[in-house]
């Protein structure tokens, strides 16, 4: 029995359920549910397939990962995915700005559940060295669920890698038996985030109260307009 | 190979001369800048189109290499709008540099579109940004922002909504180190600053539909029954090598009309670049193309030296700190153009193999360039006068560690290996394997053919110009750093189609191998003398006022930095000339006519990289 084998077995094994001691390397008593947790998600962990998109200079760290000396294909997931709809993971590689955070949200929108999303280097984790430009995001979670973050500028391969076996890690604690770790086994599709609106500036449709309200303070009392110029709180 | 000798003077009489006889032409129309540290002539802008065909046609300034606006509010008692065009000489020679003025409001010039097809991105960079609108230019649209967005960044008061203060280091962080993070103070908890009154009720986006005005959308269906199509390529296509999207008229498979459509990485480099002091612009440099940051880093170096050099006290690079900066430039040529053809034939069907043996090497370039600078791939390196670290006496490289084995070796002796066997068997190699090659041959020879005259008018730069028969490289037009103690050849080829310019990419390897052999000799001979010629540490030197536009031949074409000083210590105008940017505005005239297949070729062969496109 190989070490691999018995690690598995003893984390399937029921901790009430004692095995006697010469067959715990081949033998583990378990829950229905346990055990097909654990093919469930040994299967889905094992072919993560990403899509090939890449924003900017991230990107090509990423394919730097995915080539020969660092090889993403030993966790079973070389298979780029031009498509959203063939994709499990999306791994925003670079700068967010105003104008292409239309199209990711409209692409992870399309992407099948259960979809995962990686946020790699600073830029897309929150704006990075380019934070205070004016066209661009102050990070991908403003608009999408991110599960993993990868800091760096860019991140090594190394320490993508490492951020890919801590989705592995998340992947291996969701439970189909808990509907609130996999909802995409709920009722009905899943909900879609809003397509934010290049307005003046970028609209989150999310916001559109937002808007009202300011909109009404700025009638009623003055002063309180928020909208004209938020850096004249920033200087206050 | 084919290679030219070309004759180069890089004196500054020709210029003298060609002022002297504009004025003879043109008389009271144009006169000589006279402001301290500039140079070249302000023209008036009833006569601007006159006095440019005049420059190019009589003068042989034949070559539009940048354009861009400057705005100097507060600078001047006009507050005036400045547009700046660099022309060049393709027979070498510093460019002739021309200026035409207009008020902040209504700013308004004539289009040189007509003169020199190569201004159109140009132009309309210089619109959304500046807000100068070009009468006669034939698509005056935004390029990098979209349609409806408010405003022109660019100009000196528009703040954006995360403005803190105009210059680094912002008081509310330095030297106290309080930090406070920009969304918490505005009132959406995002990047975002909406004009006063805007309400959302009623609103239409505009974006989407100025994209696709003048395609003829929905179905035209003409005499043979043949239909046009609107097709949107990008941004998310696994060719367009990153975001990168153009919108294609077909007819049937035929490319009627082609519109680049870009902006989607658009960082704000520019804007950013003004609120940062002189130095702190270096490792933005690195992120603009993010294959060469060595290069671009020695482009901004180069244009900032210009600048200094204008002053009194200061010490140009010492001989060892150029020899460092040529060995890393060069070494980041072989790495660009075997990832530069590797994504070629990935865009032709070849999928990711051919990629994946140049990342092989460019993994053992890399290793060099994390132990010489610390980073992969944002080196961040260079300096004014020199560079940030000498070479080390040994290589540890880091990422060797996923083998559980630290490399380590002497640095010459990995240079030597590097230089002299590995990677001349890497573009012997890419040689045997695609040169022939069947499949490579039939799909790019005659395909995208951008004919001499047409790479010239549209301000091709690199080896799309070069591939179209122009021998002219910015290393012996202008010489900058040791090259002119150099010896390499010009390469050239003749037809100008997508095989002449994978072509003349392994003809350059060939000859940045040939100068890296020269160069390891030198590097051994310095070994000791210093690496910079300023104060140990002291980066940030003080930049006299005037203009500078400094230009280097990197792996794409010519990079430019034009800067603008007011003797503070940040950058009054920063601008980026970049190659990936321009070159693209001969894409739709490459591509007019070819399947729809071949577009995606055509761009590989162009070889643009979306960080410097978009800035």
């Amino acid at each position: 029995m190989t070490q691999a084998n018995e690690n598995f077995l003893s984390e399937l094994r029921h901790p009430d359920v004692p095995v006697p001691e010469g067959m715990q390397s081949s033998v583990a008593v378990t829950t229905f549910g346990r055990l097909i947790d654990s093919i469930y998600n040994w299967g889905r962990r094992n072919s993560i397939w990403p899509m090939a998109f890449g924003l900017a200079c991230c990107a090509i760290e990423m394919i730097a990962t995915a080539s020969s000396r660092f090889d993403q294909a030993r966790f079973g997931m070389e298979v780029l995915r031009a498509s959203p709809r063939q994709a499990d993971l999306m791994i925003v590689s670079g700068t967010v700005t105003k104008k292409m955070v239309v199209p990711i949200v409209r692409l992870y929108n399309q992407m099948a559940e259960p979809k995962y999303v990686l946020a790699m280097g600073a830029c897309a984790i929150g704006g990075g060295p380019f934070k205070e430009g004016y066209n661009v995001v102050s990070g991908i979670d403003k608009y999408i669920p991110v599960d993993v973050y990868v800091p760096g500028c860019p991140p090594t391969p190394q320490a993508l890698l490492y951020g890919l076996i801590m989705m592995q890690k998340k992947i291996d604690s969701q439970s189909l038996s808990n509907r609130d770790s996999t909802p995409w086994y709920g009722r009905g599709p899943s909900e879609e985030v809003p397509v934010p609106i290049l307005g003046p500036d970028i609209i989150d449709p999310r916001q559109a109260h937002l808007f009202r309200r300011l909109a009404a303070e700025a009638q009623t009392g003055p002063g309180a307009d928020g909208r004209e110029d938020a850096s004249a709180q920033a200087r206050r | 190979m084919m290679t030219e000798q070309v004759q180069v003077s890089t004196s500054t009489a020709p210029l003298d001369e060609a002022v002297r006889r504009l004025e003879a032409h043109f008389g009271n129309a144009i006169r000589r800048d006279d402001r301290e540290g500039y140079t070249g002539v302000v023209v008036e802008p009833s006569h601007l189109v006159e006095v440019a065909k005049f420059v190019r046609d009589s003068l042989g300034f034949t070559y539009l290499a940048s354009a861009t606006a400057v705005d100097y509010l507060g600078k001047s008692e006009s507050d005036h709008l400045e547009m700046v065009y660099h022309v060049c000489d393709l027979r070498g020679g510093p460019p002739l540099t021309l200026k035409a003025q207009t008020p902040r409001d209504q700013a308004t010039l004539p289009s040189l579109v007509s003169v020199w097809p190569g201004a159109d991105f140009q132009e309309r960079e210089a619109w959304d940004l500046m807000g100068i609108r070009f009468e006669g230019h034939p698509n005056l649209k935004r390029i990098l922002m979209w349609e409806g967005f408010h405003g022109h960044p660019l100009r000196k008061d528009w703040k954006e909504a995360y403005y803190e203060q105009e210059h680094k280091p912002f008081d509310s962080r330095w030297p106290e180190g309080h930090v406070r993070r920009a969304e918490e103070l505005n009132p959406f908890g995002k990047n975002v600053r909406y004009p006063a009154g805007f309400s959302l009720d009623g609103y239409e986006e505009q974006a989407e539909r100025a994209i696709y005005e003048g395609a003829p959308l929905g179905v035209q269906v003409s005499d043979l029954a043949t239909e046009q199509v609107v097709v949107s390529l990008g941004p998310q296509h696994p060719s367009t090598h990153g975001v990168f999207r153009m919108v294609v008229t077909l007819d049937g498979e035929t490319i009627v009309r082609l519109e680049p459509v870009m902006g989607y990485l658009h960082r704000n480099h520019e804007k950013i670049g003004e609120r940062n002091t002189f130095l702190h612009n270096m490792p933005f440099t690195d992120r603009l193309d993010y294959f060469c940051s060595m290069s671009n880093n020695l482009g901004y170096a180069v244009a900032v030296e210009k600048l200094l050099a204008l002053g009194k006290r200061w010490d140009p690079p010492t001989y060892r700190a150029e020899a460092i900066r040529v060995l890393m430039v060069e070494l980041t040529r072989i790495l660009n153009h075997l990832v530069a053809i590797g994504f070629l034939l990935n865009d032709l069907g070849a999928y990711f193999t051919p990629l994946m043996y140049s990342i092989i090497e460019r993994e053992l370039i890399l290793d060099f360039f994390e132990a010489v600078s610390g980073s992969r791939m944002m080196c961040n390196y260079m300096r004014f006068g020199g560079v940030a670290y000498d070479l080390p006496e040994r290589l540890q490289s880091t990422a060797a560690l996923i083998n559980d084995r630290v490399r380590d070796f002497d640095t010459m002796h990995y240079l030597r290996a590097l230089i002299h066997d590995r990677l001349p068997r890497a573009v012997e190699q890419t040689n045997d394997l695609l040169t022939t090659n069947e499949i490579i041959t039939n799909r790019c020879i005659g395909v995208g053919v951008l004919t001499r005259e047409d790479a010239i008018a549209y301000s091709a730069a690199g080896p799309v110009l070069r591939a179209s028969g122009v021998p002219y490289d910015v290393r012996r037009a202008e010489p900058y750093s040791i090259y002119p103690d150099l010896e390499f050849d010009v390469a050239v080829r003749y037809h100008g189609d997508v095989y002449d310019r994978y072509l003349i990419r392994l003809d350059e390897m060939v000859q940045s191998l040939r100068i890296l052999k020269q160069i390891l000799p030198i590097l051994e001979e310095t070994k000791g003398q210093p690496f910079f010629s300023g104060k140990p540490g002291q980066y940030n030197p003080r930049v006299p006022a005037g203009e500078a536009y400094g230009r280097v031949e990197n792996p794409k074409g010519e990079l430019g930095f034009y800067l603008v000083s007011d003797g503070g210590q940040n950058p009054w105008r920063y601008h980026v000339r970049s190659p990936s940017f321009i070159n693209l505005t001969a894409l739709s005239q490459m591509c007019k006519g070819h399947k729809v297949a071949d577009v995606v070729a055509i761009l590989g062969s162009i070889d643009i990289v979306l960080g410097e496109v978009d800035r």
